[in-house]
C-alpha cells in the first residue's frame, strides 16, 4: 500500500502523473457536458450565453432559465452520479463482489417501495416532502440490504458474493411484485408519479432537492473517502483484513450504512437508476487501478459524468419529449454489465 | 438434487464399462460404447415414478376441471350454478348472464390453463437442457425478449392482427435466446447457474427499460403497464383461437422430445455416449420453448416463476425422467395459474390483482430457498 512506500520510483511518479492527468481529464469532460446540457432544450444558450448569464448580465429570460430550470437538474444530476458510483464502489469492495451496485441487491426497489407507500398514503407533494423522501428512501433500501445481507451470510464462511446478487435479484423481484399489487390500487395521477420515478427520469428538479440530497452527499462522501485505506485492506478479503489489524465487521457495517445512505438518498431523488453503480467503479479501475486514495475520487467523477451525460441524451434523442435517465443508464449500462460478465471468470 | 443425482449415474456407467469391458482398462473408456442398449439402461437406473406421475396427472386434471368449474362460477356478477350450468352447455346469447360466462370468463380460464402449461413446460424443458435448477423463461429474459417486441408493434403498427402479434412474440423471445445462449458460449468456461440468472436479469433489465422508453415516447404506457404486470382479463375467443394450435403442437413436441431431454439432462457427454444427437435436441427445444414463452407472452404478459416452480415441484413428486416431468408439469402449471387467477379475483374483489405479481409472491421466496440450500455454492 502506497502509504509505506516513502521512496518514490520514477515508474510510480509516472503512475501518479498519469493519475491525475485522468482526474483533470474526466473533470473537463464534466465541464464540457455541463455546457452540452445548458445548450439542450427548448431554449438553447450557447455558451457565450452561458459564461455572460453567469456573470450576471443575462437577459431575465436567460437567468429564469439557467438558475431556475437547467442548473439545479444539472446539480442534481453530478450529485446522484457522485453518490450512487461511491456507493457502488464500497459495495463492490465491501462484498468482493465485483457485480454488486445499489440497484442488483435490492436498494432501489426497497427504497423505491418506501416512496410508493409514502405516496399512497400522503398523496400531495409538498415542500415537505423533498426532505422526508430522501430518508424515507433511506430506510426503505437499508431494510432491504440488510435481509439480502442476512440471508446471503453464512457464518464461519462470510459473506458469499454468489448468494448476495443471487438473493438481490429475488428480493427486486419481490418486492416490484408487492409494489405492482399496491399501484393497482392508487389513483392514475398518482400512479403516473410513481411511473415515473421507476422509470428513473430525475424528478426533483428544484433547488430544494439538491438541499435535500447536499447534507447526505457532504457528510457520506468525506466520511468513505477518509476510510479509503480501510476500503483497501477490506477488499483483501475478511481473513487477511482481519490479520492487518481491521475490525471488519464493524468497519464493513459502517461503510455498509454510508452505501445505502448515498444511495437511498440519491434514488429518492432521482427516481430507480441502476448500473451507475456498477459502471463508474469499472471505468475508474481501468483508469487509475485499485488503490482506493485514487480510485474513490475517480469513480465520483466518472459516475457524475455518466449521469450528466444520460440525462442530457435523454433530453436530447426526442425532442421535444423526454426520456428518463434511468432508462439511458440502463441502455448504456446492461450491455457493459452483460460484458463484465462474460469476462469476468466463474 | 438433480445434478447429485447425475453424478452417481455417471460414475454407475462409468463402473458398468470397466466391468464389461474384456479389452485392457483404458481402452473403452470412451462413453461411445454404451449406445442405444445403455439409454435403456439409463431410464431403469434414474429415479422416476410413473405410478405417482399417472395418478398425479389424472388428479391434476381433476383438480383442473374443478378449478374452471369454480373460476368460471365466482367472479363480479353473481350467477348461479345452474346458469353457469346451462350458459356452457345450452348457450342462449340473449341471457346477460350468458354472455359474462361465455364471452368473459370461460375464454379467460382457458386462458389460464393454457399459458400455465406453455410456462411450466418451458421452464421444465429449459432446467433439463441447460442443466440449471434456476433456469426459467422469464428469469433468462425470454419474456421481456417477448414484451420488448410487443411493445414495439404497440407503438409502430398500433392495429395489427393478435394472429401477427403472436408472431412478433416468437422473434422476440427467439432473439433473446439467441442472445442469452451466445452469451454462454462466449463466455470463459460457459455460464454457471448464478451467472445466467445474471445475464438474463441484465438482458431483462436492458429490454424493459427499452420497451418503458418506447412506452413513454409514443404514450402507450397504460397499454403495456398492466400487460407487464400479467393480466389474463383481457383474453377472448380470438385469442385463444390463434394461441391454442401452437401450444398444443408445441407441448405435444415437448413430449416427443421429453426422452431425449432426460438424457440430455445427464449432461453432454453421457447424452452423446449414448447415441443422442444432442445439437439437433437442444435446437429442438429451444424452438419448443421460444413458441411456450412467446405464444403465453402475447396472451398475457410477462409472468414469472411459473416455470420455475412447477418443473420443480414435478421433479420431486415423478423423479427426474423428463418423459413423466413435462406431462405433470404441464398440468399442474395449469392448475397454479387457474388458482392464482381465481385468487387475484377473490382476494378484492371488483379489483384486479395481476397474477404475474401473485405468482411472483409465492415464487421468490421459493427462488430464494433453491439459491440458498446449503447443499452447494451454485
Amino acid at each position: 500500500m502506497g502509504e509505506y512506500v516513502r521512496l518514490k520510483s520514477p515508474e510510480e511518479l509516472a503512475k501518479r502523473k498519469r493519475n491525475i492527468i485522468v482526474l483533470i481529464v474526466l473533470f473537463v469532460a464534466i465541464i464540457l457536458a455541463f455546457m452540452a446540457s445548458m445548450n439542450t432544450g427548448f431554449i438553447r444558450l450557447s455558451p457565450s450565453d452561458l459564461v455572460n448569464t453567469l456573470f450576471g448580465n443575462g437577459t431575465a429570460q436567460q437567468n429564469l432559465i439557467l438558475y431556475e430550470f437547467r442548473l439545479p437538474r444539472i446539480v442534481i444530476s453530478v450529485l446522484i452520479g457522485a453518490g450512487l458510483a461511491l456507493s457502488g464502489c464500497v459495495l463492490q469492495s465491501v462484498s468482493r463482489n465485483a457485480l454488486a451496485d445499489a440497484g442488483i441487491i435490492g436498494i432501489n426497489s426497497g427504497a423505491g417501495f418506501m416512496i410508493l407507500m409514502y405516496v399512497a398514503f400522503f398523496p400531495t407533494i409538498t415542500a415537505v416532502s423533498a426532505f422526508v423522501l430522501p430518508l424515507l428512501a433511506w430506510v426503505g433500501g437499508g431494510i432491504a440490504a440488510l435481509l439480502v445481507f442476512v440471508m446471503s451470510y453464512r457464518k464461519h464462511r462470510g459473506l458469499s458474493s454468489n448468494r448476495l446478487i443471487l438473493n438481490g435479484i429475488a428480493l427486486n423481484s419481490g418486492i416490484s411484485a408487492a409494489t405492482i399489487v399496491i399501484t393497482l390500487r392508487i389513483s392514475p395521477e398518482q400512479y403516473q408519479f410513481v411511473a415515473t420515478w421507476m422509470a428513473g427520469s430525475i424528478w426533483g428538479k428544484d433547488w430544494k432537492f439538491v438541499m435535500a440530497l447536499l447534507p447526505f452527499i457532504c457528510v457520506l462522501l468525506p466520511y468513505v473517502y477518509f476510510k479509503s485505506q480501510t476500503v483497501n485492506v477490506l477488499a483483501l478479503g475478511n481473513q487477511l483484513a482481519t490479520n492487518l489489524g481491521a475490525a471488519v465487521s464493524r468497519e464493513q457495517l459502517m461503510l455498509l450504512g454510508a452505501a445505502v445512505g448515498l444511495a437511498g438518498s440519491c434514488v429518492a431523488v432521482s427516481g430507480s437508476i441502476g448500473f451507475v453503480g456498477l459502471i463508474a467503479p469499472h471505468l475508474a479501475k481501468r483508469l487509475v487501478g485499485q488503490r482506493y486514495q485514487i480510485l474513490l475520487p475517480t469513480t465520483v467523477l466518472a459516475g457524475s459524468l455518466l449521469v450528466l451525460v444520460a440525462d442530457t441524451l435523454g433530453r436530447w434523442v426526442f425532442q421535444p419529449s423526454e426520456i428518463p435517465t434511468g432508462i439511458v443508464v440502463a441502455v448504456i449500462g446492461a450491455p457493459y454489465f452483460l460484458y463484465l460478465l462474460v469476462r469476468s471468470k466463474g | 438434487m438433480q445434478i447429485y443425482q447425475t453424478g452417481d449415474l455417471i460414475v454407475a456407467l462409468r463402473r458398468k464399462e470397466s466391468n464389461e469391458s474384456s479389452l485392457p482398462s483404458g481402452a473403452s473408456t470412451a462413453p461411445e460404447a454404451v449406445g442405444e442398449a445403455g439409454a435403456a439402461d439409463v431410464f431403469k437406473r434414474i429415479h422416476s415414478r410413473p405410478h405417482v406421475a399417472l395418478l398425479i396427472i389424472l388428479g391434476g386434471i381433476i383438480a383442473l376441471v374443478l378449478g374452471i368449474g369454480v373460476s368460471v362460477t365466482f367472479g363480479a356478477r353473481d350467477i348461479r350454478f345452474e346458469d353457469v350450468w346451462l350458459a356452457v352447455f345450452q348457450y342462449n346469447s340473449n341471457l346477460t348472464d350468458h354472455q359474462v360466462i361465455q364471452e368473459l370468463r370461460l375464454p379467460r380460464v382457458l386462458g389460464c390453463v393454457l399459458v400455465g402449461s406453455s410456462f411450466a413446460v418451458a421452464g421444465a424443458i429449459l432446467q433439463g437442457m441447460m442443466r440449471n435448477p434456476l433456469a426459467d423463461s422469464g428469469l433468462l429474459g425470454l419474456n421481456s425478449g417477448a414484451g420488448f417486441a410487443l411493445a414495439i408493434c404497440f407503438a409502430f403498427f398500433p392495429g395489427m392482427s393478435y394472429s401477427s402479434l403472436v408472431l412478433v412474440c416468437f422473434i422476440g423471445a427467439a432473439l433473446s435466446a439467441l442472445f442469452v445462449f451466445a452469451l454462454g458460449s462466449i463466455a470463459k468456461g460457459g455460464l454457471t447457474p448464478v451467472r445466467l440468472v445474471l445475464a438474463g436479469a441484465a438482458l431483462s433489465a436492458l429490454l424493459t427499460a427499452l420497451s418503458e422508453g418506447v412506452a413513454l415516447y409514443f404514450r402507450i404506457g397504460q397499454d403495456l403497464a398492466f400487460w407487464y404486470a400479467g393480466g389474463v382479463a383481457g383474453t377472448r375467443w380470438i385469442h385463444l383461437k390463434v394461441m391454442s394450435p401452437w401450444i398444443i403442437v408445441a407441448i405435444a413436441g415437448a413430449i416427443v422430445i421429453s426422452r431425449s431431454i432426460t438424457l440430455l439432462s445427464l449432461g453432454d457427454d453421457v447424452a452423446k455416449g449414448l447415441g443422442l444427437r444432442s445439437g439437433f435436441t437442444k435446437f429442438m427445444g429451444t424452438v419448443i420453448v421460444i413458441v411456450l414463452a412467446g405464444s403465453a407472452v402475447s396472451a398475457v404478459g410477462a409472468v414469472s416463476f411459473v416455470g420455475l416452480l412447477v418443473p420443480h415441484f414435478a421433479r420431486k413428486l415423478v423423479g427426474v425422467d423428463y418423459r413423466w416431468i413435462i406431462p405433470t408439469s404441464a398440468v399442474l402449471g395449469a392448475v397454479l395459474v387457474v388458482l392464482a387467477d381465481l385468487a387475484a379475483r377473490t382476494v378484492r374483489p371488483g379489483f384486479e390483482t395481476p397474477i404475474g405479481a401473485l405468482i411472483a409472491l409465492i415464487g421468490v421466496p421459493f427462488f430464494l430457498y433453491l439459491a440458498n440450500k446449503e447443499r452447494r455454492e451454485l
